[in-house]
């Protein structure tokens, strides 16, 4: 079956969807926000989450993993989207993990996948550059052979989970110009290096991110990862798949956002009836639901595509990105206006499904970027 | 079993392949949409084709029943089982063979009556469907009732062992070229609007029935109007029981929705946009030249990837016997819409030759794209507008209150 969960694919969600929904309602976010949390996330959370596994699903067996593919990953990710679950699976995942599969360098995987597998070890990536945009081959950041190693400067923005990240894989100019595809190599960094700052990054939608400052960092030899110069093919698939974890988790927003729509739609009374009898409401939920089912589709596509490595997967990456953008923005929108007043408050949850859908459709390209990279696979 | 089914499929072949005309193979890449209606059998006593194999290619198929292969062979069927049926309709794809009969009598019915019909006129109407002797249209829609179909006003009197009937129905498509109509009546003014409405059926050529087509915004249409003036109808024509008519109409008006969806699945494997984009967008050689369109384009294909693959995760389920999602509740509403966004992009790409209507300057598909934009905007119209969707789904699916 491609497009519809095999037994064990709908056993680890429905395991998932019961955990969060019990142990990390969203109400939980709000308090980790008031209470001024450094990390953005609760480290014992986090500890039970790594022994149900989730960490480990795209890790190889050899490395301590379950190697499960992107589709179980985007089962346990669409339930975190519901709930706006704030621990790091998606940085650790795929973005971590993610970028040591990519590189297929077995020292470092077999060096640090057994400790991101169990959660004690926090890997994340820093690409992306104030100014860049979505050009994720648009590197300023420099590094300068010294020796047998590497001097490395440059500033590195929205970094995921930085914060509080153990070690960062960092994206550094060895070659060519600004925006050469070749010529950017990936070096392994801790965070405590010296010359190595991190700045928490204040964003709206309650995701923990941080600005890398790189002031002469030296590195040796082996801190690179893959080889020399090749950086921006391996970037490329770390961000393919990074893009449908990210869509799995915005049709989860969007899904927790209808979900508390429809309630308030069968609740609310105005003039005397509930105001899910009004019909101008009831197409505007149905048009909702319908964005919905067809965004599952999207992310089930590109999944399915990835896991088996099918020719039409970067089409069908940029399918599920464009797609689920829309939709999770859409949801947020349309949750505030039929919600109301009380959605414009900070007091209701709606506001916060809504900044969620906005920064992720920001983050690896919007709608319109994958429409254009799809037309441009597409040869138009 | 596997054997059995792989003689089946050589045999199949290889009678396929003595048998169908040259003429009734659609040759790769000459066949513009819409075309297909005019080279198939619709079936009748009021169908003429300049084509002689389309009546030669009609009787060989019939012949053997493969007109209808999946219904019993004594109504005039195939007799064949699911997997057969399978296997006949590949092999007709894989030498691009034309159906041999297309119709509501093979589509509505003909399935109808093998469930609710009596052994009378199973017996009497199947086996002239299955050979293409009688072609059908629908009477359901009325001036007064559109997307309110069951406040339908024509009137069924019993008088001694015939009903009369008097009423108008309208988007009667192809009446004018019908033998017989089925026909949803009301035969009880006094219950409640669902329960007083019967289902039957009657030969056009009765007196007082008159027919007079529609012309659209697109042009001609197979749509009709149709007037009923004390036609007289025996009641051994009813179908099912007296006022259980609703029953039945719900039943066909769910397989209406499904093939209104399908529309333009035969375009599949041509992006006709982009090809039409490069032709009609000057230095669009590489990339699209107009950015806007180009964008359009795009969202308008990767919309389609997205509604192909909730078709085939629909498809799947059914596979492993879920029965249909909720997903397949969109499937009327978003495949019309998109079809609408659709045709009229193409009309745009096109754009001052996509004003043409007919004769010299235009090409056959520049005004056929015309016709297209402009005929697509009624499919979000029938068989159930797109509003009536949503209330649909906000009723069923999301249990939205009344």
């Amino acid at each position: 079956m491609a497009y519809v969960l095999n037994e064990d694919q709908q056993l680890l969600k429905t395991t998932a969807a019961d955990f969060i929904k019990k142990e990390c309602p969203v109400s939980r976010l709000r308090s980790l926000r008031d209470s001024g949390n450094a990390g953005g996330f609760d480290r014992a959370m986090w500890s039970r989450m790594a022994e149900l596994g989730w960490p480990a699903i795209l890790v190889p067996e050899r490395h301590g993993g379950l190697e499960m593919g992107m589709t179980e990953l985007c089962c346990v990710l669409e339930e975190f989207g519901k709930n706006l679950v704030p621990e790091p699976l998606f940085t650790s995942a795929l973005l971590g993990a993610g970028t040591l599969l990519a590189a297929a360098d077995e020292p470092h995987c077999a060096a640090l996948l057994p400790e991101i597998a169990t959660g004690s070890s926090l890997v994340t990536l820093a690409y992306h550059e104030r100014g860049s945009r979505y050009d994720f081959l648009r590197t300023t950041t420099r590094a300068r052979k010294h020796g047998l190693g590497w001097i490395i400067d440059g500033e590195k923005s929205l970094v995921f989970d930085g914060y509080v990240a153990d070690k960062f894989i960092v994206s550094a100019r060895t070659d060519g110009g600004v925006a050469d595809r070749d010529g950017i190599t990936l070096f392994v960094i801790d965070a405590g290096a010296a010359g190595l700052t991190v700045t928490k990054q204040s964003t709206m939608h309650l995701r923990d991110h941080a600005l890398v400052l790189l002031a002469g960092v030296e590195v040796n030899g082996a801190a690179v990862l893959g080889s020399e110069g090749c950086g921006g093919e391996i970037l490329e698939d770390v961000l393919d798949r990074a893009s449908v974890g990210l869509s799995a988790e915005m049709l989860g927003n969007a899904e927790g956002a209808f979900e508390m729509t429809l309630e308030y739609l069968k609740t609310r009374k105005q003039f005397g009836v509930l105001i899910g009898t009004f019909q101008a409401l009831k197409h505007r939920a149905a048009e909702l639901f319908t964005e919905i089912e067809l965004s599952r589709s999207a992310v089930l596509g590109a999944c399915h595509a990835l896991d088996h490595g099918l020719p039409e997967a970067r089409s069908l990456v940029s399918v599920a990105k464009a797609r689920c953008s829309d939709t999770a923005v859409l949801a947020g929108y349309e949750g505030i206006q039929m919600h109301g007043g009380i959605g414009m408050t900070d007091e209701h949850e709606i506001g916060f499904y809504a900044k969620r859908a906005k920064a992720s459709e920001l983050t690896f390209g919007d709608a319109a970027y994958h429409r254009d990279r799809f037309a441009r696979l597409a040869g138009f | 079993m596997a054997d059995h089914l792989e003689q089946f499929r050589e045999r199949t072949r290889s009678w396929l392949e003595q048998n169908c005309p040259q003429s009734m193979r659609v040759q790769p890449g000459t066949r513009a949409p819409g075309e297909l209606s005019d080279e198939v059998a619709w079936g009748g006593r009021n169908e003429h084709h300049t084509n002689p194999d389309v009546a030669t290619w009609l009787a060989l198929m019939a012949e053997r029943g493969w007109t209808a292969p999946l219904w019993p062979k004594e109504y005039g069927g195939g007799g064949l089982s699911k997997p057969e049926a399978k296997i006949l309709g590949e092999e007709m794809r894989r030498l691009r063979c034309k159906p041999a009969l297309v119709g509501f009598g093979l589509t509505m019915i003909g399935p109808l009556l093998l469930e609710h019909g009596s052994e009378a006129q199973k017996k009497r109407f199947l086996p002239e469907v299955c050979r293409g002797e009688i072609r059908w249209c629908q009477g359901y829609s009325e001036p007064g009732a559109g997307s309110d179909l069951a406040g339908l006003q024509t009137k069924a009197e019993l008088v001694g062992d015939e009903y009369v009937l008097n009423g108008q129905k309208v988007w009667t498509s192809y009446a004018d070229k019908s033998d017989w109509m089925f026909i949803l009546t009301r035969t009880d003014p006094d219950a409640p609007k669902h329960t007083g409405i019967t289902f039957m059926l009657f030969d056009m050529e009765t007196p007082g029935v008159t027919v007079r087509p529609i012309p659209l915004i697109s042009g001609a249409s197979p749509f009709c109007e149709t007037f009923l003036e004390d036609v007289r109808v025996p009641k051994d024509q009813v179908v099912g029981d007296v006022n259980n008519g609703w029953t039945m109409a719900k039943a066909l008006l769910g397989h209406e929705r499904s093939m209104i969806s399908e529309i333009f699945n035969e375009e599949r494997e041509r992006n006709l946009a982009v090809e039409a984009a490069r032709k009609y967008i000057p230095g669009s050689e590489e990339r699209i030249a107009d950015a806007s369109l180009r964008d359009g384009i795009a969202q308008l294909t990767m919309d389609k990837v997205c509604l192909d693959l909730t078709i085939a995760r629909t498809k799947e389920a059914a596979k492993i016997g879920h029965q249909p999602g909720p997903e397949s509740s969109i499937f009327k509403y978003y495949a019309t819409e998109l079809n609408k966004r659709r045709t009229a992009t193409m009309v745009s790409i096109m754009g001052p030759q996509g004003l043409g209507w007919e004769g010299e300057g235009f090409e056959p598909s520049e005004t056929q794209a015309v016709k297209n934009w402009l005929r697509a905007r009624g499919n979000s119209i029938e068989g159930g507008t797109s509003e009536i969707q949503l209330n649909i789904i906000a009723k069923r699916v999301l249990g939205l209150p009344d």
